[in-house]
């Protein structure tokens, strides 16, 4: 009875305008809502170290005024209609997102183009901006989870980019110039490398003949080029490192291993094989030992990331700090005992389904489909994707999972960061 | 069983008392399952608390029927996803799933509402997990804040304690209790069962019925389900507490009691948020919500530099609870300052008619959120069950229309009735300058 079916070359509508911006658009009229999602080329890795949280600071200061609108006019035309528009920064990219009635679309799309293209950088607004940023950073430093993800990124990645976290320090955020984010503005946005998925109440030709209309003019000679990131180098020893938060009850950790790349053909069996680990039903085998059997923690999982260069195999739980060696200890022995046991054949055949069912659940809203969509073109993985999506992840055999579970899980290189209370003992 | 047929669902009866709402949704291939119980933490005694969130947790322990690995195999393999929430009024289990794979979900979540295992070292393993998520919870300063501010101005009804419970009554409550609180609770004509997605109504309700029919809802002799609790009379006098912890940021929560979801001038307070604080999204799932930039709290706290964050708001509930502004400072900015600041905005509410285009405004930002929250099918079963909580669907159904009802005289009366200085609790977290150190 359902009309919809997953996204693919057969809705999807991709149009590539004159200045190298990458339009995508699919059209559900269930809803009267459009969402907006996109990517454009700038993000921390064009950080100047010492200036880390520059693009972030940037990418804010673009939603706080431009050269028609002040601050709050520029507000009082998204929120008075329900729409809202956001210019986010990360690593590789800076994401753009909006969401409003299918009947503000030109209009907000108009608002978007203004904020990345005529941006104030308003010396006021940055200032407030800054504080903003310090206190954001305030909270970082009184977050026991935060500390320990700083702290694993920091002794894993070591001098690889990846190690910086991408919203700074408050040193770096405190030397950034009103000059260096112009610098940045000019040299680094522009349309090369960006795209704009529309999804929504909305005909697919007339969301690109209105991108096309606020967008299509954009040109910027002095656009950097992408910057090749390079491989990260795993550590050469284990690594631990404790950080004591005054006056807090428990204690984050965060354990684990460099991973792959996300277009290594390791990816997919590895994931497959973390969802057994730590992420199938109830946390899967780390969830069932250390919360459900030993109830030592509220919650212990695992996560697989992966980008352009090598992600992470991390594993984590917020535990009463005198369960913290135990809790370690436990986690070791589950993954040990799955590297020396295997992959068994129905395991796996309950992820494999778990994969391939939840794929329509992340496309309930416009939003998700729009993300998906987008994530399609920004992975080039071609628009069929989702359609070979389960005989893709059902062509992969227990043997493989295992394989490139011990591969990566083996290494004695495991790094270990935690934060919380005062412990009564160093660990091993 | 009694069957209803409305344009946009069908609604039911069964003979045990169990209410029934189903709504056809064909955008997407899946179903979303929501069980809800009329039971919360404000139905713990003293010494009590925490048993209506214990329970929740054993939920998922299994059944004689169905163990607990199997119903979270049925689940997962499947791709869908599932969870419980427990609140003041109410405990609600859902799953949304592949609509072809519903079935099993269906099966063992029927099961459990009256065949929960209790193995009694289950119960034990889950008093330390449930501990360790209050610890986590305690970790933030804002959650012992927020305690803190809630037991001031809340001293008899038992919306006085945080639905986890205490650590006290956590570590002495027993087997005995837990069993007790279940089949007190559940049971059909105390649920409401709710299910959203691509369905053919008659076909789900045929597959309701073989399930819950047969479930007696006297299987013991019950004592009846008393929900009414004495109400706080508002403090005389405004109530200001302080603590002190790690950091470099000042927490400000500042309390008034409020009104119940169902009262007629909920709708008021509702564009009263949305002009002070900024539009809520009151959708659990899905649904964007809308910036607070040009609200009169963002301009009068944090364009003007007295503040590093603003807002405010209060959750549905059945009786009056709190509504709450939430102030984040710098330790250089006047605590003072903000505070006044904020009651010279409450005090304009309360004083200065409001332009008609600004309701009108605030109207449009409810209807754009409301759209939102209609893309996404696990939001649309959600607030089929959640409405009948406090009130019943017609409720939602009918929510932007009494929005529209309101008129610049009810703001008014709503901010004087409302937000009384003398009935307000001050909840102030200093930071003491201690940092992370390194230790290893």
């Amino acid at each position: 009875m359902v009309t919809h079916s997953l996204p693919g070359s057969e809705d999807i509508t991709r149009v590539e305008l004159p200045n190298g911006i990458v339009v995508l658009a699919r059209e559900n009229f269930f809803s009267q809502s459009v969402a907006v999602q996109g990517f454009i080329r700038s993000g921390s890795l064009y950080d100047p170290p010492e200036k880390l949280g520059l693009s972030g600071l940037t990418a804010s200061l673009m939603m706080r005024g431009t050269q028609n609108r002040g601050f709050d006019q520029l507000f009082e035309a998204q929120e008075s209609v329900g729409a809202r528009l956001a210019i986010n920064s990360g690593t590789h990219l800076t994401s753009l997102s909006g969401y409003c009635l299918a009947e503000d679309l030109l209009g907000q799309l108009g608002l978007l183009a203004e904020m990345l293209r005529e941006p104030l950088f308003d010396p006021i607004e940055m200032e407030k901006l800054r504080k903003q940023f310090l206190t954001g950073l305030d909270l970082r430093a009184n977050d026991t989870g935060a500390i320990a993800e700083l702290n694993f990124d920091a002794l894993i990645y070591g001098s690889h980019p990846y190690a910086r976290p991408d919203e700074g320090y408050p040193e770096t955020i405190k030397s950034i110039t009103r000059e260096d984010v112009l610098e940045h503005h000019r040299t680094i946005f522009g349309p090369e490398g960006m795209a704009l998925c529309v999804v929504g109440a909305v005909k697919s030709n007339q969301a690109v003949e209105w991108i096309n209309q606020t967008f299509g003019d954009w040109k910027n000679p002095d656009q950097r080029k992408e910057i090749q990131i390079s491989d990260a180098i795993p550590p050469e020893k284990p690594q631990r490192k404790h950080v004591t938060l005054p006056g807090k009850i428990q204690t984050d950790l965060i354990m684990g291993v460099m991973a792959m790349k996300r277009d290594d053909p390791d990816y997919i069996p590895a994931q497959l094989a973390n969802s057994i680990l730590g992420e199938f039903g109830m946390m899967g085998r780390i969830g069932m030992e250390v919360r459900e059997k030993s109830g030592l923690a509220y919650y212990a999982a695992s996560g697989l990331g992966a980008s352009i260069a090598q992600g992470t195999w991390d594993f984590n739980a917020r535990v009463n700090p005198e369960n913290l060696e135990k809790t370690i200890a436990l986690i070791n022995q589950v993954i040990r005992d799955f590297l020396k046991e295997g992959v068994q054949q129905e395991d796996l055949r309950d992820n494999q389904d778990a994969f391939i069912g939840r794929l329509p659940l992340g496309l309930e809203s416009n939003r998700g489909v729009a993300k998906a969509v987008l994530d399609l073109e920004r992975k080039k993985r071609g628009f069929d994707y989702y359609y070979n999506f389960a005989d893709m992840v059902r062509a992969i055999t227990p043997e493989r999972v295992t394989e490139v579970a011990r591969k990566y899980l083996t290494t004695p290189n495991h790094v270990i960061s935690s934060c919380g209370p005062r412990l009564k003992k160093k660990g091993k | 069983m009694k069957r209803t047929d409305f344009e946009d669902r069908v609604e039911a009866e069964l003979d045990n008392g169990l209410k029934v709402l189903i709504k056809p949704i064909p955008t997407a291939p899946i179903i979303s399952h929501w069980v809800w119980y009329r039971v919360g933490s404000r139905d713990e005694a003293p010494g009590k608390t925490g048993l209506s969130h214990w329970v929740e947790h054993m939920q998922f322990k299994g059944t004689p029927n169905y163990s607990a690995e199997e119903m979270e195999r049925e689940v997962a393999r499947k791709g869908g996803f599932w969870n419980a929430f427990t609140f003041f009024d109410w405990t609600t289990y859902y799953a949304t799933l592949p609509s072809a794979e519903i079935d099993g979900l269906m099966h063992f979540e029927a099961d459990r509402m009256r065949n929960t295992a209790y193995p009694p070292d289950e119960v034990e393993s889950e008093r330390e997990v449930i501990l360790s998520e209050l610890e986590g919870s305690e970790n933030d300063p804002t959650f012992r804040l927020s305690r803190k501010v809630q037991e001031a101005l809340i001293k008899i009804h038992p919306y006085h304690h945080e639905v986890i419970g205490t650590r006290e009554d956590l570590r002495s409550l027993s087997y005995h209790d837990l069993l007790e609180h279940y089949h007190h609770y559940y049971r059909p004509s105390n649920a409401v069962l709710t299910i959203a997605g691509d369905l053919n109504p008659n076909e789900m309700l045929d597959k309701v019925a073989d399930l819950y029919a047969n479930i007696p809802d006297n299987k013991e002799p019950h004592l009846p389900i008393t929900r009414t609790f004495p109400l706080d009379p508002p403090n005389q006098g405004e109530q200001v507490f302080e603590i002190d912890g790690p950091g470099d940021t000042v927490f400000v929560e500042i309390s008034y009691p409020t009104l119940p979801a169902a009262h007629p001038d909920t709708y008021a307070l509702i564009i009263f948020d949305s002009l002070l604080s900024g539009p809520t999204n009151m959708n659990m799932f899905g649904g964007g919500s809308v910036s607070n930039k040009t609200s009169r709290l963002f301009k009068a706290l944090i364009d003007s530099g007295l503040a590093m964050g603003a807002g405010g708001g209060s959750p549905i509930t059945i009786d009056p609870y709190l509504y709450t502004f939430n102030l984040t400072l710098r330790p250089e900015q006047s605590i003072s300052a903000a505070i006044q600041a904020l009651d010279e905005q409450i005090e304009r509410l309360q004083t200065e008619t409001v332009p008609e285009d600004q309701i009108a405004r605030a109207i449009k930002q409810a209807k754009a959120i409301f759209a939102y929250g209609t893309e996404n099918i696990t939001n649309q079963a959600f607030w089929l069950g959640h409405a009948e909580m406090f009130s019943n669907y017609t409720w939602f159904q009918s929510y932007i229309n009494n929005l529209e009802k309101v008129t610049p005289q009810d703001l008014i009366r709503i901010a004087r009735q409302c937000f009384i200085k003398q009935h307000r609790a001050v909840g102030i977290y200093h930071p003491n300058g201690e940092h992370a150190e390194e230790s290893w």
